[in-house]
């Protein structure tokens, strides 16, 4: 079919200019030197990957990870409830399943930053505290990296809850029904027989609500202190501040690398299943 | 083991939705502090009146009008072509694109344009803003036209052909009609993500070019504002009805599929 060409022409343009030479340009920099002004300086070099396992970066990738682990681990634990009730309504099966996929087409940006107005020096939750006499002094509910999972999960919940659902609607009723009739409790049939057949949905919504975490940098920007940095972060303080490019196209490059990897490998299974 | 279900889903909920629903209500709010005094649209009226508000959304919109018309035509065509037969290449592209970080696009598309500005008279402006959201947002429609094209039964066009219509014919008036409302529900969307899009547009943007997210976050870093809730409201209605719309025409699929 002679049309399929020029029917795939502008994707296939747009990917090639948009995302296959920005990547092999960023690929190009990160084996490049700094000059001192910023720019960039041949021969090529290594230096920029040696610099990755420098203690100070090591440290920073390290609490990406740990904040990225705990956001999806939280994320599980409150999005399996919902998830489950959504599953299980029979008429408000649709407005639940709304009720989820709204924040998730809302803006991010207003939905982190509604987090400052709640929980800065002067915010709601300090403001109601301070009036009802349960504390004295407003506590330091933002810019430290509590602040940042919490806006993580809150961020992403929806990414778990979705997989969640999908997993847990094509679960056949009848399955919990023959446990309890072979005399499980609820909770062992929910242990037993609900969780290991939603496995699928477990690991798809941990990979996404994980690699969204991992590559966040608006949430850790507006809720974290200063201390606060992830990989997200340093990799825009190169690219800006810094002014360090063949450092954050480095950066930039393992962090995806980590991200494509965990995609790979933990959903194909899932999608060959599917 | 009902109960305790039940209970735990509707605080999960109610922390999905509380944030924003206290922010609204706080936008109404005549004071300037976090301390209720009374109804008011005091903030929504200072809001409009600001100039530079004004121009960040009105950039925001034309960048996501354009961006999203540009993203819908190429990803729509794509799909219909890997409908025909697939392309593993620009499919693994597509995806690729989808898991990058939002952030190394953002570096990469920077590093791109600086490098071709090397040779080109040009800077970082509207344009530049606009290719990036088509960059990010193509992935997406391709993804939503495709889910409908799924449905379709190929023997359909094989039909239309048997009976003299060419290629171009065929795609024109079998198919291109029955994906309508998927084609306008992958516009929503992918006006909807260039609108929220901070992170990617703020390395590409130039001086001329400050959009809506833009604002906010500038605001957000200074400090609450009343005037910035007022926005987030309004910011979040807009979202709204976007969902709403797209729901609608999601529900007008439906019947055509079963009428």
């Amino acid at each position: 079919m002679r049309l399929r060409f020029w029917f795939l022409l502008p994707a296939r343009l747009g990917m090639t200019v948009l995302l296959a030479a920005p990547l092999a340009i960023i690929v190009a920099y990160s084996l490049l030197h700094r000059g001192p002004y910023g720019g960039l300086e041949l021969p090529w070099t290594l230096e920029s990957y040696q610099r990755l396992a420098d203690p100070l970066y090591l440290r920073i990738v390290a609490r990406s990870l740990g904040l990225a682990a705990a956001a999806t681990a939280l994320a599980l634990a409150l999005g399996f409830p919902a998830a489950l009730a959504i599953a299980r309504a029979r008429r408000y099966r649709n407005l639940l399943l709304q009720l989820v996929m709204l924040p998730f087409w809302s803006s991010f940006l207003v939905r982190t930053y509604a987090w400052v107005f709640l929980l800065r020096d002067t915010g709601l939750v300090n403001t109601t505290l301070l009036a009802l006499g349960v504390i004295r002094e407003p506590l330091p509910l933002l810019y430290h990296d509590g602040a940042v999972l919490l806006g993580l999960v809150y961020g992403y919940l929806p990414f778990m809850i979705l997989p969640l659902y999908a997993a847990l609607e094509r679960l056949d009723p009848a399955l919990e029904e023959a446990a309890a009739d072979l005399g499980a409790h609820p909770w062992a049939a929910l242990w037993q027989v609900v969780i290991p057949l939603a496995r699928p949905g477990i690991r798809a919504g941990s990979v996404l609500v994980f690699i969204a975490s991992l590559g966040a940098y608006l949430t850790p920007d507006l809720l974290g202190g200063a201390k606060t940095v992830m990989i997200g972060n340093l990799i825009q303080n190169q690219f800006t501040t810094s002014r360090d490019w063949p450092f954050g196209s480095a950066l930039a490059l393992a962090l995806m690398m980590l991200v494509t990897l965990l995609v790979t490998h933990l959903l194909r299974r899932d999608a060959e299943a599917l | 083991m009902r109960l305790t279900l039940s209970l735990a889903a509707t605080a999960v909920f109610a922390f999905l939705h509380a944030p924003l629903a206290v922010l609204a209500l706080f936008s109404f709010n005549a004071s300037r502090f976090t301390v209720w005094e009374g109804f008011s649209l005091g903030w929504y009226r200072a809001a409009l009146r600001d100039q530079a508000l004004a121009e960040a959304a009105g950039n925001s919109l034309l960048i996501a009008l354009v961006s999203a018309a540009v993203a819908t035509a190429a990803g729509t065509l794509a799909a219909y072509g890997m409908w025909k037969r697939q392309d593993r290449i620009l499919l693994g592209s597509l995806y690729l694109s989808l898991v990058t970080p939002e952030i190394v696009m953002g570096v990469a598309l920077l590093a791109l344009f600086q490098f071709a500005f090397r040779w080109l008279d040009l800077q970082l402006g509207m344009f530049t803003v606009v290719l990036a959201h088509v960059a990010f947002s193509l992935a997406f429609v391709v993804i939503v036209v495709s889910a409908r094209l799924r449905t379709l039964d190929r023997s359909l066009e094989e039909a239309a052909m048997d009976l003299g219509a060419g290629e171009w014919q065929a795609f024109r008036l079998v198919t291109l009609p029955a994906l309508t409302p998927a084609i306008l529900a992958a516009a929503l969307l992918a006006l909807t993500l260039s609108f929220d899009d901070y992170v990617i547009t703020s390395l590409v943007a130039g001086v001329d070019s400050e959009t809506l997210p833009m604002w906010i976050y500038a605001a957000a870093r200074r400090g609450v504002s009343p005037v910035l809730n007022a926005i987030s409201a309004l910011v979040v209605m807009f979202f709204g009805l976007v969902i709403l719309l797209s729901e609608a025409l999601q529900r007008r699929a439906r019947n055509g599929r079963t009428r």
